[in-house]
């Protein structure tokens, strides 16, 4: 089984909560950039944006920096990244993130730590089948 | 372990790398076992840029005008450019060789991957400067985490390739997590016997676990590696990070990379597969568009070459596997044939990984052999790389004595047994292993073409004109694999690249033949004039050709100048600026290439060539030199006598047919000539005129010493 953050984009109310809770729980500040998770307003809903765990950028990883723990979580290796963005760039639903003055890019890794800043539980972790 | 004697030893100071640039270079003596760490002037920034300018500059006060291949003077350069390095911005990881060339005399300089370039960059160094010749075997290793150069002795064995380079891996890394820090440049044995030689930088393929290889190519680097008698360059670096090569502006130069990797995933299963098949798209394009070299570049089309077209490579390549040769390369067109068994020669049997091969490979040893079967080509890739021998020169060559045999200049008893008949593999790969012994006739066809036509005259007393038309070299170094026989402006782009005919400063003929944008000799010469230049800053930069063109966004056919791809132009201006905060438009990053190619221009006179006469083609590279070349396009070459020259070719003879064309053509030619030198600031004899040196700012003393002995 594979666990991950799932998104119901029919219950967000775009308040950024989850955003704000999680670039303040990894990088001790209130820039949304830094979030793992981002939320885009569309015209007619918003949109939740996070990792579902899928694995493409772990095969275009150049230098194996992209793993995958017991629990089907895939974690970026600080020591072995080098910053090339490809797994930005293959990311299937534009889950891997860049921000101002970074170099290795961030990705949601379904920690559960953003869960109770959602007023709306439109972000559960829950389990699925491998892919 | 391999038991190694310290012989010399240079401790230096470990500094982070700013805007693209350590500011010193790194000169190694073989003679003297000297090793010096120099500086890098502003002189050399403004003028040279980085890169093949830095290589040129530092062979250019190295060596004398008498200076040949194998004098201890001569060099082996390696530099890297203020952009080399850079993970972010896909074709990145490029070194540039040059040294004097056993084939041409002159400099060659090859672009090539790996990792040893960025790591040798990140250890200290904007270059390498190898002179000298060592009297044992030496490696020499550059500890880019301690701060020490070393020459070491090297009793191994061990000379070919695939292996030495795994072995040196293991033997220079902290342990096996280290191996990707770690990458070396080796030869191979024939390249202690053949000038058509080659030098190899491996990178470590973590999830395949082997030393991948990728070739420097053209113009004989190995026979002067192993003539100095180096086994090895090593380098070990770990300390890569995503901003190693120290940015001015690190934002916009992970955007720009950002957006390149974005419109490959987007555009590149539509447009070329370079991800899927790397350059062997091009077989099946060049077989269409009668451009594929088949028998010596007699034909450009077969029926055959559908045995070689990319879908039977894509069968034996592996897949989905992120083939860059160096961090960051999204375009990923380095495949590899994985658990590879020859069926001949000393690794019969054994599984090997094998990089390529690329659509040179395949023209070289395929087509233009007639061999159509993928499995030996891959074969024939292999034991060149492992042996150290140019896939390119070593095809054309072989060509060239295949076409002699067919004539009777050669037989089996001038051969040494061998059939060298079109298509038997047989043989072929007998030359081959010939090389790698350094015994029979296969020590013949390595020393190329041009030697080969003196040897085949004066010893069987075949017709050097005969020689001369067929013989497929210009300044010594064999033609790279595409029929220029129907492009003008392509017989141009080979012939007049300075280091001799390889398609790396001009490749015209789609824009030439096919499309008609450039119909008149100025707008040919215009052509040969931007995209040379254009293409030589790849090779000050430290970066790949392949990301500029063999993707391109998807509105660019919308664009004002398609061919010059304008977006991704802009992204090199902007990445090179976010580097190294210098600005830079596209006109000036011409005139940077500029300075540097009139430099590598009078660096040729210097040493013997880059005269009007050292550009003239084989006439095989023009037009038909035999009846059945005529023949086989009869209808084409009829047509154009009536609508390019008035003559209607009813009653005439096919030789007089070929003599008319040929006369126009090589007229032609002429007219082209003309108009390129001009463009390009030369005098008609293709002298720069120290007026077009002061308007670059290169009218240096040395330069204009040299220039004004052809004046």
């Amino acid at each position: 089984m594979k666990k991950f953050l799932n998104t119901y984009d029919e219950d967000c109310i775009a308040c950024h909560a989850c955003e704000i809770s999680c670039a303040r729980i990894y990088f001790k500040v209130d820039d949304l950039e830094r979030s793992r998770i981002r939320i885009e307003e569309r015209e007619k809903s918003a949109h939740i944006v996070a990792c579902n765990q899928c694995e493409t950028c772990v095969q275009v990883c150049p230098t194996l920096a992209l793993t995958v723990n017991a629990q089907g979580v895939v974690l970026v290796n600080n020591r072995l990244c080098v910053g090339c963005y490809m797994c930005i760039a293959a990311c299937p639903n534009e889950s891997m993130f860049r921000y101002l003055g970074g170099i290795i890019p961030i990705k949601c890794i379904a920690c559960g730590l953003c869960l109770d800043s959602c007023p709306t539980e439109a972000i559960r972790i829950e389990e699925k089948q491998e892919n | 372990m391999t038991e190694r004697k310290v012989l010399a030893e240079f401790p230096y100071e470990l500094k982070p790398v700013e805007k693209g640039y350590n500011r010193r270079t790194l000169y190694i003596n073989l003679s003297t076992k000297a090793i010096e760490s120099r500086p890098v002037t502003d002189l050399m920034i403004d003028k040279f840029v980085g890169g093949k300018g830095f290589d040129l500059y530092l062979m250019w006060h190295s060596v004398k005008d008498t200076t040949r291949w194998n004098d201890p003077e001569n060099e082996i350069c390696i530099a890297f450019g203020p952009l080399c390095g850079n993970t972010n911005y896909p074709g990145s990881g490029k070194s540039i060789v040059t040294t004097i060339s056993p084939l041409t005399d002159i400099p060659i300089d090859c672009n090539v991957g790996g990792h040893f370039g960025p790591y040798a960059k990140f250890s200290g160094w904007d270059a390498i400067e190898i002179q000298g010749k060592s009297e044992e075997e030496i490696i020499v290793f550059i500890d880019g985490d301690k701060g020490i150069v070393q020459i070491l002795s090297a009793p191994d064995e061990e000379i070919n390739s695939h292996i030495l380079a795994e072995r040196l891996i293991a033997e220079f890394a902290d342990n096996p997590n280290g191996y990707q820090y770690v990458s070396v440049v080796s030869s191979g044995k024939a390249a202690e016997y053949v000038p058509i030689s080659c030098l190899n930088f491996s990178f470590w393929d973590k999830r395949r676990k082997v030393a991948r290889l990728k070739q420097a190519g053209r113009g004989g680097t190995g026979m002067v590696f192993r003539d100095k008698k180096i086994k090895a360059l090593v380098v070990k670096y770990s300390g890569l990070k995503g901003d190693t090569n120290h940015p001015v502006d690190l934002e916009t130069l992970q955007k720009t990379g950002l957006k390149l990797h974005k419109e490959i995933e987007e555009g590149d299963d539509k447009q070329n597969r370079m991800r899927q098949v790397g350059t062997a798209h091009l077989v099946e394009i060049m077989n269409d568009y009668d451009l594929l070299p088949i028998k010596n570049f007699k034909y450009g089309q077969m029926e055959e070459a559908k045995g070689l077209a990319s879908w039977e490579f894509k069968k034996l390549f592996t897949q989905g596997l992120p083939d860059g040769c160096w961090f960051g390369c999204s375009l990923s067109c380095c495949k590899a044939v994985d658990n590879f068994i020859p069926r001949t020669g000393p690794y019969k049997g054994q599984k090997v990984t094998v990089d390529g091969p690329e659509y040179e490979t395949v023209g070289g040893c395929g087509s233009n052999l007639c061999i159509w079967n993928a499995r030996d080509v891959v074969e024939l890739n292999f034991y060149c790389d492992t042996y150290g021998i140019d896939t390119i020169s070593f095809g054309t060559s072989c060509a060239f004595a295949m076409e002699c045999y067919e004539y009777g200049i050669l037989n089996k008893e001038r051969t040494g047994g061998l059939d060298l008949s079109w298509g038997n593999a047989d043989s072929v790969f007998e030359l081959i292993h010939q090389m790698g012994r350094g015994e029979g006739f296969g020590v013949i066809v390595g020393q190329g073409v041009h030697k080969m036509k003196e040897i085949f005259a004066r010893e069987y007393g075949a017709d050097p004109k005969l020689l001369q038309d067929i013989g497929m070299e210009a300044k010594g170094l064999e033609y790279s694999q595409y029929m220029s026989k129907e492009s003008l402006a392509q017989q141009g782009g080979y012939t007049l690249a300075l280091k001799g005919p390889q398609h790396d400063e001009a490749w015209l003929i789609f824009m030439d033949m096919v499309n008609n944008q450039i119909p008149t000799f100025e707008d040919k010469a215009e052509a040969l004039h931007y995209f040379p230049m254009f293409r030589t800053w790849f090779g000050l930069q430290g970066l790949c050709k392949l990301p500029w063109n063999d993707i391109e966004p998807a509105n660019n056919a919308e664009t004002d100048e398609p061919a010059k791809v304008p977006e991704h132009v802009q992204n090199y201006i902007d990445i090179y600026t976010a580097i190294t905060g210098r600005p830079l438009d596209k006109e000036e990053l011409i005139r940077q290439s500029e300075r540097v190619y009139n430099f590598q221009k009078v660096f040729c006179m210097r040493m013997g060539k880059g005269r009007r006469i050292d550009d003239i083609p084989p006439y095989r590279a023009v037009g038909p030199v035999t009846e059945e070349e005529y023949l086989s396009r009869k209808e084409r070459y009829d047509k154009l006598l009536k609508e390019k020259q008035g003559i209607d070719p009813e009653g005439k003879s096919t030789q007089e047919k070929m003599a008319l064309l040929r006369a126009y053509r090589e007229d032609q030619y002429q007219q082209l000539v003309d108009a390129v030198y001009k463009r390009k600031g030369w005098t008609k004899e293709g002298i720069p005129t120290i007026e077009h040196l002061k308007s670059l700012g290169m009218d240096l003393p040395e330069v204009v010493e040299v220039v004004k002995r052809f004046l």
